[in-house]
């Protein structure tokens, strides 16, 4: 059974393409490409250089010596808050924007949830000189006003997406309107491995970096490319589409794959999608969803904008359906705690969508001689005002 | 033979038109339906109310989040309906997004379809493909026509095959756009409308999206069957309510 992505687009049952025609051209064209523009050397070249020299790649492997004391266990880091922009977001932009550029675009438009992927699409669009678009829920662009700023002062133009729940969900569905809208000059630059296929496949790829530096950075310090376990958080599943990427079909690396229980799995404020949803169809993808029994989506809650999304990419739904990996639920409470604690423990403040990996921790007990590979997906600076009103700091 | 088939025959543009079932409030239903017959329009698609719809401007995404809110379901709609057959005469298709179906059951959805006399399905996310290889013999099975989309890209190799899969008409998306953009139509969408009239395919087409008024109902039929008009409607029902229906429809055709 291989886990990755077949012909047809689907990660066993899920995944496809299920978009209106109005789409179809764009996404066709993508479809189409994909696979032969990032196999040319010159876009290897080039993507490999600016990761290099832009990003700041490669992102350290570091070992937690006082997280690892306290759980009684082999714990390392992967240092995707280092990256340029502040997250794993970056990798897939970077990808993107010389996808957008081969595919002869001059247009960009993207979502944002926590304002990460809008903060790293602004910047290579500025990069690139390409002008951009980037949809954002109001209420995110509430909680989240640091980032918007920073778009902004990127060259961007956030435009608020006013309907339905006000957050990610809705920020996608007015990027696809707009993608709809300007069929021929725009690329859209999808922040998570969601939507439909090829999307889900091609961030998957560009993130996929992250397990590739993973296995030899290990190698190194511990003589194995192989940790026991790969923890990441998800939202639409990007970073941890990437941590696990290289280990998905080696079964000796245990994945373990963490949501948003919000203010508890069963409280009616929750993003936990994998205990929630049901098979359905979100934004061209069909995957696990959060739903009402006649199939309207509902509205999620996370403490953490990146986190709050009602689906899962088709990868992790498979996953989860497939049993290959184990998906763990944390709540707002649990996940700030951790975020404290690998801050004072090891002087390094998560993004709050990490702080739910780390509150895995406490959740399960691992051996003393297990390697155990969290997935630092970002930094806390865009989370201080949450963590100043929660803690009372 | 199917309503709409037989519809397609008459020798008359036709005139459809598009609301979203549960809007302006829940019961409003099957007096939209009537009034619609009686004011002389030849189809009705009656839409079935979505979170999150993809293809659709402000104006059909407000009515359908209004439609939730009232209380709208997959259910309730077909309870809504279960005697429309007795008073309403011209074909029905209910135009709704994939996901509501998937979750009702595609075979059961379609059987009740039947069971209420509706005659065909437009569903914008439902991909030509997908449809082909899984759901075609079901849809078949119940007498209902899938109606499929085209727009000013779909390529004319994928115009073909649409064509050879449909078996009613062909919606036909005036320009790249969601519903309810009305600018109204230049060069470029005669072009189109010609281009496609020239293809000769086997389905009549009609056009939807950005129909307001008669000057871009009469611009649009000029080389087509009919016309959908969906947003300017619903407007025209949060202005006027029920009642004045008839106003609207006269305001197209006469
Ligand atoms: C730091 C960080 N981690 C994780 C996520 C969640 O996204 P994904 O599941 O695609 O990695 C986000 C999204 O904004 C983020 O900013």
């Amino acid at each position: 059974m291989s886990y990755n992505i077949n012909d047809k687009g689907y990660y066993g049952e899920f995944g496809g393409a299920y978009i209106p025609e109005m789409l179809y051209p764009n996404v066709e064209e993508l479809r189409q490409n994909y696979l032969k523009i990032m196999a040319e050397p010159s876009f290897k070249e080039e993507f490999d250089q600016l990761l290099k020299d832009y990003v700041g790649r490669p992102s350290p492997l570091y070992f937690a010596k006082r997280l690892s004391e306290k759980h009684n266990t082999r714990i390392y880091l992967k240092r995707e808050d280092l990256n340029h922009t502040g997250a794993h977001k970056v990798n897939n932009t970077i990808g993107q924007i010389l996808m957008a550029q081969r595919l002869g675009k001059s247009r960009i438009i993207a979502e944002t949830g926590a304002g990460q992927h809008g903060v790293a699409t602004a910047t290579v669009c500025a990069l690139m000189g390409m002008e951009c678009i980037v949809y954002m829920g109001e209420i995110d662009i509430a909680r989240q006003a640091p980032n918007v700023a920073r778009m902004k002062m990127l060259g961007a133009q956030v435009r608020p997406a006013l309907s339905g729940s006000r957050t990610l969900k809705d920020a996608t569905n007015e990027a696809i309107r707009d993608w709809i809208n300007n069929p021929v000059d725009t690329h859209y630059i999808i922040g998570s491995v969601v939507g439909p296929h090829p999307y889900p496949d091609m961030v998957a790829r560009f993130q996929a970096i992250v397990s590739k530096e993973i296995q030899w950075q290990l190698k190194e310090k511990e003589g194995t490319s192989k940790p026991d376990y790969v923890v990441a958080c998800v939202g639409g599943g990007s970073n941890a589409a990437g941590a696990f990427y290289h280990y998905l079909d080696d079964t000796d690396v245990k994945l373990i794959a963490v949501e948003a229980a919000g203010k508890g799995v069963h409280s009616g404020e929750s993003a936990a999608t994998s205990a929630l949803g049901r098979e359905g169809i979100i934004h061209g993808s069909k995957t696990l969803l959060m739903q009402t029994n006649d199939g309207q989506i509902t509205e999620p809650y996370s403490i953490s904008a990146g986190l709050d999304y009602p689906g899962v990419g088709p990868m992790h739904a498979h996953l989860y359906a497939s049993g290959r990996a184990e998906f763990i639920s944390i709540t707002d409470d649990e996940a700030m705690v951790a975020g404290l604690e690998l801050s004072k423990l090891e002087g390094i403040i998560p993004a709050i969508e990490s702080s739910h990996a780390f509150a895995v921790l406490d959740q399960k007990t691992f051996k003393a001689d297990d390697i155990v590979v969290i997935n630092l997906s970002g930094r806390g600076d865009k989370d201080l005002q949450n963590y100043i009103d929660y803690f009372k700091l | 033979m199917n309503r709409i088939n037989q519809k397609l025959k008459e020798d008359k543009t036709l005139l459809s038109i598009y609301f979203s079932a549960g809007y302006p409030s829940l019961n409003d239903t099957v007096s939209i339906i009537e009034n619609l017959e009686k004011s002389g329009v030849d189809m009705i698609e009656i839409g079935l109310p979505f979170s999150d719809p993809l293809a659709d401007g402000p104006t059909i995404q407000a009515s359908s989040t209004e439609a939730l809110k009232n209380g709208m379901t997959t259910n309730v709609l077909f309870d809504q309906l279960k005697d429309i057959r007795k008073t309403v005469s011209i074909p029905l298709i209910v135009m709704g997004y994939f996901n509501p179906m998937l979750q009702y059951g595609v075979e059961a959805f379609c059987k009740k379809c039947q069971d209420i006399g509706i005659d065909g399905l437009i569903i914008p996310d439902l991909p030509v493909d997908v449809y082909n290889d899984q759901y075609k013999a079901i849809f078949e099975t119940y007498g209902l026509i899938n109606v499929f989309l085209i727009t000013p890209q779909t390529s004319v190799e994928r115009i073909n095959f649409i064509d050879s899969i449909s078996n009613g008409f062909i919606y036909m998306v005036s320009s790249a756009s969601v519903t309810g953009s009305s600018s109204g139509f230049g060069d470029e969408q005669t072009a189109y409308f010609k281009r496609i009239a020239n293809m000769k395919l086997k389905n009549p087409q009609i056009v939807g999206f950005g129909i307001s008024n008669n000057e871009t109902f009469t611009q649009a039929t000029q080389y087509a069957k009919g016309a959908i008009i969906g947003s300017a409607f619903i407007k025209h029902l949060s202005n006027q309510g029920v009642n004045a229906i008839t106003n609207f429809v006269k305001s197209i055709i006469d």
